[in-house]
Parts: C-alpha cells; structure tokens; sequence
C-alpha cells in the first residue's frame, strides 16, 4: 500500500495544493511512491497528473503542501535533486536544426556525465537510435523523437523517472520495446518512476501502484490487482472509467477510498 | 547507480562551467548547422555601414566637420550596432529556446539561471562580434576606414555598448517570459526607441533640455558623446566613460532581476513546460 509516511519511499507528497487564481487544479493531495518501483498516476484529461508532475519536477510552484524527492524538499533545493531525476513530456521537445547526438551532447553537458561520448552510444544503441544519431531532430518522425526524448531522459541514469505519456505515439512495436527497455532500466538501476499514463496496458505491465486522480484529487489507490478486484473489474480501462465517469461508489462495497487517500 | 556515467559532484564551478558550456554548445550546433544565420548576423550592420559611408562620401567635400573626421558617420553606425547585436544576442537566444519548446528540459536539468544568462551573454558577444566584425571589414574594404583608427577608448565604448545590449535583452528576455512570443517584435525593436536620445550621429546638446536630462540617464548617450569628443577633439572623455559604467551595472542588475523576477513568475503560473510556439 502507499502511504505518505513511508520510509523507504522516493517520492512523498503531502498535501500539495495548486491553484490558478480561482481554479483549484490540485487539492492537497498526498501520496508516497516507494523506492525502486514504479506507480501510475492516473486520470482523465485536467485531473492534475501533469501539474503534480511539473510540482515534483520543481518547475511549478506548489500553492501549498510539501514535496521530498530523495529526501529534498522541493522547490528549495531543487537543485540538489534535479541532476539525479530526468523526466519526458509532450509538452516539451528539443531542437529540432539540431542533429540527435549534438542534442543528447548539450543534455549530457547539462547533466555533467563522465564518458558522455560513451554513454551517448549506449543509451542509442538501448533506444534503437545508433543509425539516427547524425539525423536531424526535426526530421524525425513522431516515434523517433519519442526515443530521443526518453533517451534524454535515461542518459544520467536517473534515480527518480517522472514519465508523461512516455509511449504516446510509438507504434505497438516499439512501444512494447520502450517498455521493455524501462523495465530493465528498472531492474539494472534501481530507478524510481512515477508514470502518467492513458494506456492501460502499459499500466498493468509496468506498474506496482497506481494512484487515481479526479478533479484534482486523489480517489483511489492501491497496487493495479488491489484496484480491480475491489472494483470487481477484468482490466484497468475499466477501473478508469469508473473512477472517471464517478462510477466508484456504485462498483467498491461501501464507497472507494475517494476523499480519504487525499 | 553507475558512477562511471554520473558525476560525484554537480555544485562547485567544474559543474557550473559545464553546464554553461552546454547552451553554448546548443547554439554554437545551431549557428555552425546553419550559414544564413552568419549571413544574416553581417547583413544589416554592413548594409548601414555603407549607407553611411556614401552619405559622408557625399558630404565631406562641401562639409569641414566631416572632412576633418570622416569617420564619424561609420565609426557611429558600427558602434550602434554593438548595441543593438548585443540587446538581439541575448534576446534572440532565448527566444530560440521558446521556438524549440526546449525550456522545460532546459530548466528540469540542473542549469540555474545564472549560467543561463551566462551562456546568453557569451553567445551575444559572439554574435556582435560576427555581425560587426563583418561590417568593419567592409568599411576598411570599401571606404578605407577602420574602427580600430579610434585607438585604445574603443575598446571602453565597445564594453559599455554590449553591456548596455545586454541589460536591454535580459529585461527582452523576461518580458518574453512573461508575455509569451507575442513580445518578440518588442525584443527586435526595443533598442530603437533608444537611438533619438542615445545621440548616435548628433550630439545630446541639440535635444530639448528635457529630453537631454533623459538621454543623459543611458550609457548609449555617455559613449556617443565620448566617441564624438575623441574623433573631433581627440580626447577621451573620462567623465562620460564612468557614467556609462555606473549607468551599466545599475541597467544589467535590473534586467537581470527583471527575467529572475519573470522565471519566479513563469514557475508560479506553470508556464515554463508549456511555453513554445
């Protein structure tokens, strides 16, 4: 189970706020992800994964509450904890007249890697990308620039992963690759990784918990086979739309944990 | 972790160098993959330049003024333009980075502000240097003048023109940050409303006195003044060189606590992950 006092969680979140002016778009909400495994957050579209995610990654300003990650309080000392985290996101890309390798250099500059020429080639060759390494980033395709972006995020092996949609638009191949990859990155490292994800698949594979989020509070939580047998559900997608569509009440005997796990 | 990839340490100025050098790189990439840039860099300071050069072509022979120092009119428009390549320099860095939605990643890795603006101010000097370096090589090519003909106080006009550049883009720089693109016809004219009051070919004295008390607040006037006093009288004006030092670092402070200001801003209203084009 995920509990905020946890002691040997990566991540914990107590009762982080943020609001836009009136708009409420995270309401304290408070959750622990334990170290080495990977939890899902999840949710509809404005449900709050990504403001929590830009919160955990230091580049947004809680309104209230309390964010550790790797024992740093954030935003303080981000700078502490940005070098051992790295993230991917649809909402950011990379310069695209830049060829792949000039990107992933001025990444492992910024990083500060040792042997970054070395580590440049290994995380390519990890990611399928040794043949596109003198391509030009804007000529890639949609797919492509999917695996630079998550070789970005793996190239200083980051303690803590925050991944946003991270096989969005991968085709079925190379999604399934990707996350192959991410498990044994996982399993080799030790990485914490915290998963905002609309691919239900991906969520029963890869993940040890999940926790739900609705208008900007958490709803639920548990590991994926707690959830759907207290749903009563064969699959996650429809866990989802329970919880999406306000269904929970009626599927958990007594009421799901909505409002409490907040 | 494998501490054969990642480094022991990521504070201390190793570090910081490091990182600085990565936004080099970055557009260092850029301008190396990229021939029209270095073009365009040269391009208008020369097209200036020789505009001026035939206005004081044609001027000189009836005009005693021009004739006793006819660099006066290129000597300025080369000079401006170290003003005006410095303030685009660190503008259009950043506004590089807002094309390329690339200011998330930038700002999730561990560069601070600071070695960004660094690494903007570095790339500005290079940048003013190509694009005036060009036009000065033209004006010795086709008009037989050399900027390098003011002596040693160019290299005082030199400095304080690129830093007052510099405090103008910085301040460009966070109004972009927070107004978003909609401001980057701003950062491209910004420098111009200066250029009636900075006296670039005229002196300060033929303003309006009240309009003189403004110009005499930025340091673009305090070096035109001082350039025209060493072409014309051959002296260099001290006073007017310590006034446009104090007028500098005051200007540069605030324009950098101008974009600090907006990056607080920009983390508080969670625009920095999602600003681009």
């Amino acid at each position: 189970m995920l509990t905020h006092a946890a002691s040997d969680a990566a991540i914990v979140v107590s009762d982080l706020a943020k609001s836009y002016g009136a708009v409420e778009a995270v309401k304290g909400v408070s959750f622990a992800v334990r170290s080495g495994t990977t939890t899902a957050l999840l949710g509809g579209n404005g449900a709050g994964k990504t403001t929590t995610l830009s919160m955990l990654l230091g580049v947004l300003t809680p309104s209230a509450g309390r964010v550790t990650v790797l024992g740093e309080e954030l935003p303080a000392h981000r700078h502490r904890v940005l070098p051992r985290m790295n993230f991917t996101s649809p909402y950011v890309d990379l310069p695209k007249r830049l060829t792949v390798a000039q990107n992933l250099a001025v990444f492992a500059d910024l990083y500060g890697l040792r042997r970054a020429r070395e580590r440049i080639a290994e995380v390519a060759a990890d990611c399928d990308l040794t043949g596109l390494l003198k391509r030009s980033y804007g000529s890639l395709s949609a797919g492509q620039r999917t695996r630079v972006s998550l070789a970005k995020a793996v190239l200083n092996e980051p303690e803590v992963l925050l991944l946003d949609e991270p096989t969005a638009s991968l085709d079925p191949d190379i999604g399934d690759r990707m996350r192959t990859y991410l498990e044994r990155y996982q399993h080799r490292t030790g990485c914490t990784m915290l998963l905002a994800s609309h691919h239900m698949g991906e969520v029963e594979r890869m993940c040890d918990d999940v926790i739900m989020l609705r208008e900007g509070r958490v709803v639920d939580q548990g590991s994926p086979q707690q959830l759907l047998a207290r749903y009563g559900r064969e699959n996650m997608e429809d866990v989802f739309l329970d919880v999406a569509r306000g269904r929970a009440d009626e599927r958990v005997p007594g009421g799901a944990t909505v409002g409490t796990a907040g | 972790m494998s501490e054969s990839v990642r480094v022991a340490c990521h504070s201390g100025a190793g570090a910081s160098l490091r990182r600085i050098r990565a936004i080099l790189r970055r557009h260092g990439y850029l301008i190396v993959r990229s021939p029209t840039r270095i073009v365009s860099m040269m391009y208008y300071p020369t097209v200036t330049m020789v505009i001026w050069g035939f206005v004081t072509l044609y001027l000189a022979p009836t005009n005693n003024f021009l004739r006793d120092a006819p660099g006066l009119f290129i000597g300025a428009v080369l000079l401006w333009d170290l003003l005006f390549r410095g303030q685009l320099g660190v503008s259009l860095t950043f506004i590089e980075e807002f094309y390329a939605r690339n200011l998330g990643n930038l700002f999730v890795a561990p560069l601070t502000l600071p070695e960004y603006i660094v690494g903007q101010l570095t790339i500005s000097l290079f940048r003013a240097l190509v694009g005036v370096g060009g036009a000065c090589l033209f004006a010795y090519l086709v008009f037989d003048y050399s900027i390098f003909s003011i002596g040693l106080p160019l290299a005082a006009f030199f400095a304080n023109l690129v830093v007052f550049g510099w405090a103008i883009g910085l301040a460009m720089s966070g109004m972009i940050l927070r107004i978003g693109l909609g401001a980057e016809e701003l950062a491209w004219a910004a420098v111009f409303v200066l250029a009636p009051i900075s006296g670039v070919y005229y002196p300060i004295g033929v303003l309006p006195t009240w309009l003189q008390a403004v110009a005499s607040a930025i340091p673009s006037s305090h070096v035109f003044e001082g350039m025209r006093s060493v072409l014309i009288q051959g002296v260099f004006r001290w006073d007017h060189f310590w006034i446009a030092c104090a007028l500098n670092a005051l200007y540069v402070t605030l324009g950098a606590a101008a974009f600090g200001w907006a990056m607080r801003d920009a983390r508080s209203r969670g625009t920095l992950l999602q600003m681009g084009e």
